[in-house]
């Protein structure tokens, strides 16, 4: 189908259509406010790191009063793991509007973009307290510069330290593993080759997994910031992809080094030229495209701006509509911004209503929020999401947002507002055939137009 | 509910096959959108596996009566109501009602086994061990991260989308990979109207991915047991309310629900099903949270015998659960994350009325650590003998492909 490409940049490279909100129709538009300060107006805070760090001390003061046997101690731990899980709530809210409130809807995909590509999940409660900090601390400040920043702030964070066990990684030869208390973790330096920079096919084997794991040993964040601990770094040089890494003792610096070139390493720019044209444009794309994209990255020495500028100054980039899926998360959102739910309703919403009407549905749809269940993210392909259990989860959910949040819309107006010219004449007969405007509300939130960029 | 109108279903799925041998396109080709299969299922035995959620206390389940160090670790537990089985060992109360199945030689346990994930005993990596049915998260992380029965799934010649069937709204790891597989969470339904409904299927008559899977779900809404369509309203759209659904997945007051939908498509055309129990993880008040986790159990497995009638012989359940608990009650009359468990088989296909496995003992110096159960076998050898004996599999495809690194005489046969 041709549409505008108004349309194709507010559905394909945006949340979707807001009533009243001005989406520019080109790369150049696209661009020029993403090189804008990042400003996204919400009443909700999650916790900053201080915070996270403050509060995870509380918690590990009060594990240890409750091993001691300490009165009342199990019930302040609790109180407080609840405490640090209800950031997910706040969490949730905050992701929610941001990408709902947003008036630079680039921006807020390309956070979640890269927010699933550096995967991390609390795997103890304690942990969510991290997840706010993660994408506004890490993420968010760090898309629109260079891909070696992104990569560092990701990589060690202490979420991600936490959520691929790095934590705990102590060099063969440290201290620490010949003392018996410890020994290598390699599951960070795994998945930071497979997932993060090179991707599966890249130029790497478990001879550089197991080095790069030597060469993170001892990176661990602590209160006063991220240490290379002495006694669990491994002594001695490590060889990367070909590469030594070998400061006088062990440090912070090696490890900086080796993700400053990895991140301009050919397999990292191929690897990531293909995930941002797979997530935005196609399932199925054309080598081209992904060359195109990968050869800026390259030439620019991983300036992300670059990348998404030769992402968008192609022409594929702005023909043939409809060929990806949108997941959960980014079907309920659009379909909140085409409604034009009151943000003060979102901010004021309490657990019970985010399960009910956001994070609910997006778990019968097949995604649990922010929890893909392990570190490669979620899937992309269309076929993934369009299951008859995934299907009848969005049919339900349309049913359920048009009756709480369709009110008195006229099916005809909401139509144009919600797709403007994507919608086909099959998705018009329906709405123009329907017996009630309930009906037709649901038909165009289930449409294949409406769920598909 | 006229909806389910077999009219509506046939006549769009013989389009839809046209217009995909028409237009050859990737998504008509994907194995995930296979329509509803017609062909024969591959063997008649059936397997249904049940991941308990939260580590089942098998101490608990399963009960060392005579031996008195049980009640010095264990001074709260509630012994009123505990059967007595065989060999100094008695059932938790709260499956007393499964008593006719253990005398009928339906029920069998395993005790002390587990999974071969040790000491950081977190539910997260101990669940995925558990379904990914690999030796470590290393081997399970770099191989793939596939579940061991959708890789027993892609040994099997031939395998329909619809031979397996993953149960309730989880994603579950066990059946993750690359051979196709059916999931539904029953109880839900499309709550359009029927004329809405119809505009709906028309509308999504040019989308072959959306037509398929729309065809799927409302056939897949009318097999649902129990109130046929359950959540499928009139043209008044009422709603069950999705956060208390969920709230009763994630608790298992569903499991009933669960079991029977399972059993319908066992009786069609499904030889595998999986699904979930949560609510195990009882770390305070274990006499009131565990029964509650064990009596949703108990009527799953009533409901899936009772579902599958005569197919019920042909059929073998394993409960397997990520971990088991302390040995010791902790201080809030609960108990934490332990090593050494125990499974639970169930089914007309099982040798029941037998308690698996080798007793490790409870003095200190026969802990796991001083403070867990022993495990003695694999929970991985049981399942690999069951899938040898029902499905004729290999020692070497169930040492090499679906349990990579297992010894299979890790475990014991248990089926008839």
């Amino acid at each position: 189908m041709t549409v505008s490409p108004a349309t194709i940049s507010a559905v394909r490279f945006g949340y979707g259509f807001r009533a009243d909100e001005h989406t520019p129709a080109d790369a150049v538009g696209l661009l020029d406010r993403l090189a804008q300060a990042d400003e996204t107006p919400l009443n909700i805070a999650p916790w900053n790191l201080v915070r996270s760090q403050s509060e995870l001390r509380t918690a590990r003061l009060l594990l240890r009063d409750r091993r001691n046997g300490k009165d009342g101690a199990d019930a302040a731990y609790k109180k407080q793991v609840k405490k640090s899980r209800s950031q997910g709530v706040v969490v949730a809210k905050s992701v929610f509007g941001r990408a709902i409130y947003g008036r630079d809807g680039f921006r807020e995909r390309l956070v979640m973009f890269w927010r699933d590509h550096f995967t991390t999940e609390a795997k103890v409660a304690v942990n969510f307290a991290y997840a706010g900090d993660y994408i506004d601390g890490a993420i968010r400040p760090n898309i629109t510069g260079r891909f070696s920043d992104l990569l560092r702030a990701a990589i060690t964070h202490p979420a991600m330290l936490a959520y691929l066990d790095q934590t705990m990684s102590a060099g063969t030869d440290s201290r620490r593993a010949k003392s018996g208390k410890g020994g290598l973790n390699e599951n960070l330096a795994r998945e930071l080759l497979e997932l993060h920079t090179l991707g599966v096919d890249g130029a790497y084997g478990q001879a550089d997994v197991r080095q790069l794991a030597q060469l993170m040993a001892g990176m661990r964040f602590v209160h006063n910031g991220l240490e290379m601990h002495p006694g669990m770094a491994q002594p001695g040089s490590k060889s990367v992809l070909g590469r030594e890494y070998s400061g006088a003792q062990p440090s912070l610096d090696d490890v900086f080094a080796f993700l400053d070139d990895v991140a301009l390493h050919p397999d990292t720019a191929r690897h990531l030229a293909r995930k941002l044209v797979v997530h935005f444009i196609t399932d199925t794309p054309d080598q081209r495209h992904i060359d195109y994209v990968c050869e800026h990255y390259l030439a620019t020495a991983g300036d992300l701006m670059e990348t998404y500028s030769a992402l968008l100054d192609h022409p594929s980039a702005w023909m043939d509509f409809g060929q990806k899926v949108k997941q959960p998360f980014d079907l309920i959102v659009s379909g909140m911004r085409a409604l034009d739910l009151a943000q003060a309703v979102l901010e004021g919403a309490d657990r019970r209503a985010m399960r009910r009407y956001l994070l609910g549905p997006m778990l019968v749809m097949g995604q649990e929020f922010l929890r893909p269940g392990g570190p490669d993210g979620w899937p992309e392909e269309a076929a993934a999401w369009i299951t008859p259990q995934g299907l009848a989860g969005r049919v339900q959910w349309a049913t359920d947002a048009a009756q709480s949040f369709g009110a008195d819309r006229d099916p005809r107006g909401f139509l144009a507002t919600a797709l403007a010219d994507a919608a086909g004449p099959g998705l018009r007969f329906a709405v123009s055939g329907a017996a009630s405007r309930q009906d037709a509300l649901t038909l165009i939130l289930a449409s294949p137009e409406f769920n598909r960029r | 509910m006229t909806m389910a109108e077999p009219r509506l279903i046939d006549p769009d799925r013989r389009k839809f096959l046209l217009k995909s041998l028409v237009l050859g396109c990737s998504a008509a080709a994907s194995p995930l959108i296979t329509p509803v299969s017609f062909a024969s299922a591959p063997w008649d035995n059936r397997l249904v596996v049940i991941i308990l959620r939260g580590a089942m206390d098998g101490l608990d389940l399963l009960r060392p009566v005579e031996d008195p160090l049980l009640a010095g670790y264990r001074p709260d537990m509630q012994t009123d109501g505990q059967v007595p089985l065989a060999a100094g060992f008695a059932l938790h109360p709260a499956l007393a009602s499964l008593q006719p199945m253990w005398q009928d030689g339906e029920l069998a346990f395993a005790h002390a086994v587990s999974t071969p994930y040790r000491d950081k005993r977190s539910h997260f990596d101990g669940q995925d061990l558990l379904e990914a049915g690999h030796q470590t998260m290393h081997d399970y992380a770099s191989t793939g991260r596939s579940g061991w029965l959708n890789r027993m799934l892609t040994l099997v010649p031939g395998a329909t989308a619809r031979t397996a069937f993953s149960v309730g709204q989880e994603d579950m790891v066990l059946l993750n990979g690359t051979a196709p597989i059916s999931s539904w969470a029953p109880g839900q339904g499309l709550s359009m109207s029927d004329q809405g409904l119809e505009l709906l299927q028309m509308m999504y008559e040019d989308d072959p991915l959306f037509h398929a899977a729309a065809s799927d779900a409302i056939a897949l809404t009318s097999m649902q047991s129990g109130s046929a369509g359950a959540g499928m309203a009139d043209g008044d759209g009422e709603m069950m309310d999705m956060g208390e659904a969920i709230a009763a997945a994630n608790q298992g007051r569903r499991a009933k629900e669960l079991a029977g939908f399972a059993a319908t498509q066992l009786n069609a055309d499904s030889r595998i099903a999986a699904f979930s129990i949560g609510g195990f993880d009882t770390h305070r008040a274990q006499n009131r949270a565990l029964p509650r986790a064990l009596t949703q159990l108990a009527q799953a497995l009533i409901s899936l015998k009772d579902t599958l009638g005569v197919n019920w012989d042909s059929t073998a359940v394993l409960c397997l659960t990520e971990f088991g608990r302390t040995v010791r009650q902790n201080g809030t009359q609960g108990t934490d994350h332990g090593t050494g468990g125990a499974m639970i088989m169930a089914g007309g296909a099982v040798r029941g009325g037998t308690i698996y496995g080798h007793w490790p003992g409870l003095t200190e110096a026969e802990l796991y650590q001083g403070r867990d159960l022993l495990p003695t076998m694999d929970v991985r050898g049981f399942a690999g003998h069951a899938m040898q004996d029902l499905f004729g599999f290999t020692r070497g495809d169930l040492e090499r492909i679906i349990f990579p690194g297992l010894d299979l005489s890790d475990g014991q046969k248990f089926i008839l």
